[in-house]
């Protein structure tokens, strides 16, 4: 664990100058601790109070309410199973337990090794492309076991991993970061759209499908 | 006669890098705000109003009429105060998955939305409340509000009108609650996401106290079409309470899951025809019209209208039109355990209701789904689920009672059967989408 440096302390500052009132840069204040120390720290929270100008039991209330915050270090790749009803019934279920099987860990758990946390998760607003899996919180659509298995293996062995529908899989910390407000600028990697989203429209294009034309004088 | 499918927010999700700046405006993105800031904030919003477009985040609102309600008398002592438009990009509702695929390829639509919208409520201070779990979207919406900026259509004197509007991409940090608005307001203060007791409604005393318009992501990406073509033409699609088009999203045992966008009141007949139906060999067993927090629906309602109205009256709510189709290798004890698991987790724990209601719902679902227990945990169930209705600040609570009164209304007997065999009757590796493939865990 890396200590806070005097530049994230500026980067604390900066984030909670972006709003009106400083105590609503709390949220990606402690993405911001995350993506420095791998987890909500005690002296994460100790200098997000003092940012704010606020008490340690205040924020450490806040950093417990949301689940994306942990109290434990997380690996290099957080891994999420969606198992929210839709997502279990379709497959979600048996993906979890091949996965705990597979890498030898419960859920929350990290592998030894230090490189995987898996957890499940809740619905993540992608049911169309159901089993859904989520590596630093991008989408990994359509999903089988052994898809997952192949998944994660690929992580741990540090190759190239693309998100079905977003960019090239980057560390967890440097995820947490891009949370906080501070972009990586990698919002061009991959397609506008995955094709269940396109399904409707492809239907529309097909058939000659469209909205009325408005009339003239609206425009 | 409109045609069956409607494109509009999602007409330009084919584009190439449709995400970006020049390819929006290539579609003729930002001309409705050049052509609202010719206007007076206050005819953006009797535009908006006569539209008829009801707010697409569940509750089916009128949005003018939200907007109307903030106090624009700068005598007064609430019209003198800044005010804040803030817009839900929280999707949590089980089953919906309209908004995200909105942020990521076209995000600009929602930013040319906000500033109209943040315009004609007169705040100069926009927040997009963006769920955490999505980086890639995240990113998108952060790009685009930089180029915005670039643009000349955020920051000061927007297109030399003399406005000014500040918009931030606000990042949340998992927690279902704060998709309910004034848990949402909590959350941007940098508090935990509980709800707040109403009245004072946000539209007075919102962010800060100040006068605040919380709006889904749907409902302000609709603002700018509105604007361009007018309301008649928005008026011209859909039912005559229900205005306009929207994005109906079908997930599970259907062949093509998706996004279709049509005019409100198509049937989800007409939809799993362009679908592909359910799945080979299978029967359409339930469904939920919008989320989990809406009652269940069976082959039955297979022609209600989905609209707001149609919906209503067939007992639920057209809630955010995420229609999750099961089939019949699905266990709808299972099905509701799960949601119920869902809505305890996620409670937030303020209302005693709630809390201590969504906890015991679960210990008697598990001891149902096991087989155990006997047919009187039924009338439990629905005593609690009495009990927890409308007794809590937000409609979690609520929310958690409608897969459980609606799955024993109509599958009464499919309970009673998990007694008699003294368990599941159902193979959970039938239901999923892989059993046939020799994928087994």
């Amino acid at each position: 664990m890396s200590e806070l440096t005097q530049e994230t302390l500026n980067e604390l500052k900066e984030i909670a100058g972006r709003y009106p009132d400083a105590r609503s840069g709390l949220l990606p204040m402690l993405h911001l601790v995350q993506s420095v120390q791998g987890y909500v720290t005690p002296e994460g929270i100790e200098a997000c109070a003092e940012v704010l100008d606020i008490t340690a039991a205040e924020v450490a209330g806040v950093a417990t309410f949301y689940t994306m915050y942990k109290r434990r270090p997380v690996g290099d790749y957080h891994v999420g199973v969606c198992t929210n009803t839709l997502c279990a019934i379709m497959g979600g279920d048996l993906i979890f337990e091949r996965l705990k099987e597979h890498l030898e860990v419960g859920n929350d758990e990290t592998t030894e090794d230090g490189r995987l946390t898996l957890e499940h998760v809740e619905c993540n607003a992608a049911c169309d492309y159901a089993p859904v899996m989520m590596v630093n919180w991008e989408f990994m659509d359509n999903m089988t076991p052994e898809s997952a298995v192949e998944l994660v293996d690929r992580l741990r062995s540090g190759q190239d991993v693309r998100s079905t529908r977003g960019a090239r899989i980057c560390t967890w910390r440097e995820a947490e970061r891009v949370l906080a407000g501070y972009p990586d600028d990698r919002a061009d990697e991959g397609p506008a759209a995955g094709p269940a989203s396109l399904e409707g429209l492809r239907i529309a294009r097909e058939r000659g499908w469209r909205a009325p034309e408005p009339e003239e004088e609206a425009r | 006669m409109t045609d069956t499918l409607t494109p509009v927010l999602s007409d330009n999700w084919d584009h190439d890098r449709a995400w970006t700046l020049e390819s929006y405006e290539r579609a003729g993105g930002y001309s409705a705000l050049r052509k609202a800031v010719r206007r007076q904030p206050a005819e953006i919003v009797e535009l908006v109003k006569d539209s008829g477009l009801r707010g697409r985040g569940g509750a089916g609102f009128p949005t003018g009429m939200k907007w109307g309600f903030v106090p624009q008398d700068t005598e007064s002592p609430e019209g003198g105060k800044p005010k804040y438009l803030v817009v839900n990009a929280d999707e949590s509702e089980p089953g919906t998955c309209k908004d995200i695929p909105l942020m990521l390829a076209s995000p600009h639509t929602l930013v040319e939305g906000t500033i109209i919208s943040s315009y004609a409520i007169r705040a100069n201070h926009a927040f997009i409340y963006v769920r955490g779990e999505v980086l890639h979207v995240v990113r998108r919406m952060q790009r685009a509000v930089e180029e915005a900026y670039l643009a000349g259509y955020l920051g000061k004197n927007i297109l030399g009108s003399g406005y000014d509007l500040d918009v931030v991409v606000h990042v949340g940090a998992g927690a279902y609650i704060c998709g309910e608005e004034t848990a949402l307001l909590d959350s941007l203060e940098g508090r935990r996401g509980q709800p707040r007791l109403r009245p004072p409604f946000p539209a007075v005393a919102g962010l800060y106290a100040c006068p605040t318009v919380i709006n889904n992501v749907e409902s302000i990406a609709s603002v700018p079409c509105i604007v361009d073509n007018g309301p008649d033409w928005f008026g011209s699609m859909g039912t005559e309470k229900s205005k306009g088009m929207t994005l109906y999203s079908l997930s599970g045992h259907v062949t093509r899951p998706g996004q279709y966008e049509a005019p409100l009141g198509i049937t989800l007949r007409e939809l799993l025809d362009l679908a592909g139906g359910v799945r080979e060999g299978r029967m359409l067993k339930f469904w939920t019209p919008g989320g989990s927090s809406t009652p269940l629906l069976t082959a039955e309602h297979l022609d209600i209208p989905l609209d707001y109205e149609g919906v209503a009256e067939a007992g639920s709510m057209l809630g955010t039109k995420a229609l999750q189709i099961f089939d019949d290798s699905t266990c709808v004890v299972r099905a509701v355990l799960r949601w119920t698991e869902f809505y305890k987790h996620e409670s937030c724990g303020k209302c005693t209701p709630c809390r201590e209601g969504t906890w015991w719902l679960v210990q008697v679902l598990e001891r149902l789904e096991r087989g155990q227990g006997s047919e009187e945990d039924l009338d439990t169930l629905l005593d609690l689920c009495d009990n927890i209705l409308g007794r809590s600040f937000c409609a979690l609570g609520d929310g958690a009672t409608s897969p459980i009164t609606s799955s024993i209304q109509y599958f009464r007997d499919e309970y009673l059967a998990h007694l008699e065999q003294g368990g599941c009757p159902f193979d959970a590796e039938a239901a999923s989408l892989f059993a046939t493939a020799g994928a087994m865990a």
